[in-house]
């Protein structure tokens, strides 16, 4: 089962009596296991397109199933709770609380979990850390931590309630060329591990870390294409991954 | 545990801006804390009120002189002898509601004793006087009917005068002089205190009815006659058949208006506790209204607090917070702040009400219901001031919430 399957989704802006079409018919379908990059220029409705897979937005038009659920049309509380413990998002301004510490931040999606009464937050938190190698870096407050660290933090806490699918928005964006790649080369490392990852970018050569690459451009996909320099890692992919309907 | 969570992220935002926080509850603070000081004050000053008059006297009536008419002029009250030892006796001998009655003639004098000298009031009344007002004697004896009768020149006391004449040394048997008329002291007072009305009791001398009228007075002005009823249900009863005896001693007729007040003890405590009464609520609606001030206040920097914290609230809600969550934070937040505003608010006010009633020397009541109410009253304030802020935050949408610089 696909993890994320959108069919003709359509989000149109409306500002100041104009419309804007950010997503004009996208069909996309992404299997568990991926690393998909999203690319293209700026405005091209990536954003948009990330902001519907993490269910912060909700479409005009069209379907989105996340995991065989129909997300389309649920009610504001069902998708908090989709976001909670199905997705984890990572921003390119890394969204850390301030003045809380780097283990207080990762607890955060803990909290507003229903389903993980018994569970120890701080130890489950501590353990995300971990993942992302800031073990020793858990009473840190962000403004303590340099910006990879910061956003370290955040993908521990998009991490810790093992959610179907990570979502990266342009998440180097905001780091020096050194630290993108220690960022880019966790992603891949996770993704080894098993989860699902969808990234922004607008740089080619972060785009080459995934394993697949989406292009758009004013709202639409133009490609879909393996990356060629990661084609070896496509037996690794269950069959059926590539998507067919695009550009 | 989460609502506990709820309560620890309020108190830390709180904690952040410590400043801000206290400023915000100072409304609240005053607000809560003038009702509580102004509560303990009032019932404090009311209780005082109701024993000050208690210690008047049991059951008492005061009979004055009443608005009589003369040449159709209107005189105050009090302006004329229009009642007479003729009505002590009637009212003695006639009632059946009244336990003791006592006339009252009371003169302003120098008294001399030795070469020490002293402005007082000297009062002729009956030796019932005693009772009807709650006098004991400390030293000696008090005057009898006999000396009534043979308009003795004894006199009894009050403690001031007694220290003021004689300092330590023991009065009794000493001599004094009223209007250059001999008395001898044969009794002393125990202190009585300030009445209601703030004069001190104890500086008083009494003497028989008679030998004041008689002696020192014009032989006829009575100030006032005072009564004791038989018991407190009797109290209107008496009242009606002083009335009556008094209203045919004086021959009047039935379109003619009393030419006597009469004015009882419960009367008295009714008036004064109704005028402390509408004094503690009024100044208590001016203090509520100043807590609704604060309750704006908090309404305020919950608004400002929403806005300041958009990101957070895009943040939390990206991980999963739904908007009720969002909604019991800020409102924990706006109760808590409120409620640390009340405790503030209590502990202020009764400082304030023991301080000052130390220093105005009245009695504080404090009373465990009030503090309970301003405590749910001020949760109510946060509950009903922080609702609008807390929903406004619920409903942001996570996207524009994020975005917000
Ligand atoms: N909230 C919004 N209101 C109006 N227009 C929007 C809004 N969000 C995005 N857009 C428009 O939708 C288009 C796609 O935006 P976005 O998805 O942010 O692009 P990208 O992330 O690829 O730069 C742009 O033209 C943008 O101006
Ligand atoms: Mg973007």
């Amino acid at each position: 089962m696909e993890t994320i399957l959108l069919k003709d989704a359509q989000k149109i802006f409306t500002l100041g009596g104009e419309k804007v079409h950010a997503l004009d018919g996208v069909s996309l379908s992404i299997m568990p296991g991926d690393f998909v990059a999203v690319m293209g220029a700026s405005g091209s409705g990536k954003s948009t397109l990330m902001n519907i897979f993490g269910c912060l937005d909700t479409l005009t038009s069209g379907e989105y199933f996340l995991e065989g659920r129909n997300v389309s049309g649920m009610g504001k509380k069902h998708l908090a709770d989709i976001r909670n413990q199905r997705i984890g998002f990572v921003f390119q301004g890394f969204n850390l609380l301030p003045r809380t510490s780097a283990l207080e931040n990762v607890q955060l999606p803990l909290f507003y979990n229903r389903n993980k009464k018994g569970l120890n937050p701080k130890k489950l938190a501590a353990e995300a850390l971990d993942r992302v190698g800031l073990a020793n870096r858990m009473s840190h407050e962000p403004s303590q931590l340099s910006g990879g660290q910061q956003q370290r933090v955040a993908i521990a806490r998009a991490l810790v309630n093992d959610p179907a699918i990570i979502l990266a928005d342009e998440p180097t964006g905001n780091l020096d060329s050194k630290t993108t790649l220690d960022v880019l080369t966790l992603f891949k490392d996770l993704n080894q591990q098993g989860i699902t990852i969808v990234l922004v970018t607008h740089e080619a050569d972060v785009g080459e870390h995934a394993r697949r690459v989406v292009a758009m451009r004013d709202g639409r996909i133009i490609s879909d294409d393996l990356n060629g320099n990661n084609a070896e890692a496509l037996a690794a992919v269950q069959p059926g991954t590539r998507q067919e309907a695009a550009s | 545990m989460k609502w506990f969570k709820f309560v620890k992220v309020a108190l830390q935002s709180i904690l952040k801006n410590r400043m801000r926080s206290l400023l915000t509850m100072l409304g609240v603070i005053i607000g809560v804390g003038s009702v509580i000081a102004l509560m303990a004050l009032g019932e404090g000053s009311q209780k005082d009120i109701k024993t000050q008059i208690s210690s008047m006297g049991t059951n008492l009536l005061m009979i004055h002189p009443g608005a009589g008419r003369s040449g159709g002029v209107r005189l105050g009250s009090g302006s004329l002898a229009t009642i007479s030892m003729d009505d002590v006796k009637a009212l003695r001998e006639k009632s059946s509601t009244l336990l003791a009655v006592s006339p009252n003639v009371r003169v302003s004098e120098q008294v001399i004793a030795g070469n020490a000298n002293w402005s007082t009031s000297v009062e002729g009344v009956s030796p019932d006087y005693l009772t009807i007002r709650n006098y004991e004697i400390a030293s000696g004896t008090f005057f009898t009917e006999r000396d009534v009768r043979t308009r003795a020149k004894a006199a009894v006391l009050g403690r001031t005068v007694a220290e003021e004449l004689f300092g330590d040394s023991d009065p009794l048997g000493a001599r004094i002089r009223v209007r250059n008329v001999p008395f001898k002291v044969i009794g002393v007072l125990a202190e009585k205190g300030q009445s209601s009305m703030g004069n001190d009791q104890d500086d008083v001398i009494f003497t028989p009815s008679t030998t004041a009228l008689y002696r020192l007075s014009d032989g006829k002005t009575l100030r006032v006659i005072m009564a004791s009823a038989v018991s407190e249900e009797k109290m209107d009863a008496a009242e009606k058949e002083i009335t009556q005896i008094l209203r045919a001693q004086h021959k009047l007729s039935d379109s003619e208006e009393d030419d006597f007040n009469i004015r009882s003890q419960t009367e008295i405590i009714n008036m004064a506790s109704q005028m402390t009464g509408t004094l503690t609520a009024l100044l208590s609606a001016i203090a509520g209204v100043s807590l609704l001030v604060g309750g704006i206040g908090i309404m305020n920097i919950m608004l400002v607090s929403v806005t300041e914290r958009t990101r957070e609230i895009g943040i939390r809600m990206a991980v999963g917070a739904r908007g009720s969550d969002i909604m019991a934070q800020f409102l924990v937040e706006a109760i808590i702040l409120s409620l640390i505003g009340g405790v503030f608010g209590i502990v202020t006010g009764l400082s304030l009400a023991f301080g000052l009633g130390a220093i105005l020397g009245c009695s504080v009541v404090t009373n465990l219901s009030v503090i309970l109410t301003a405590v749910a009253f001020t949760a109510g304030v946060g509950v009903f001031f922080g609702f609008y802020p807390a929903r406004k935050a619920a409903g942001l949408h996570p996207i524009e919430a994020l975005r917000y610089e």
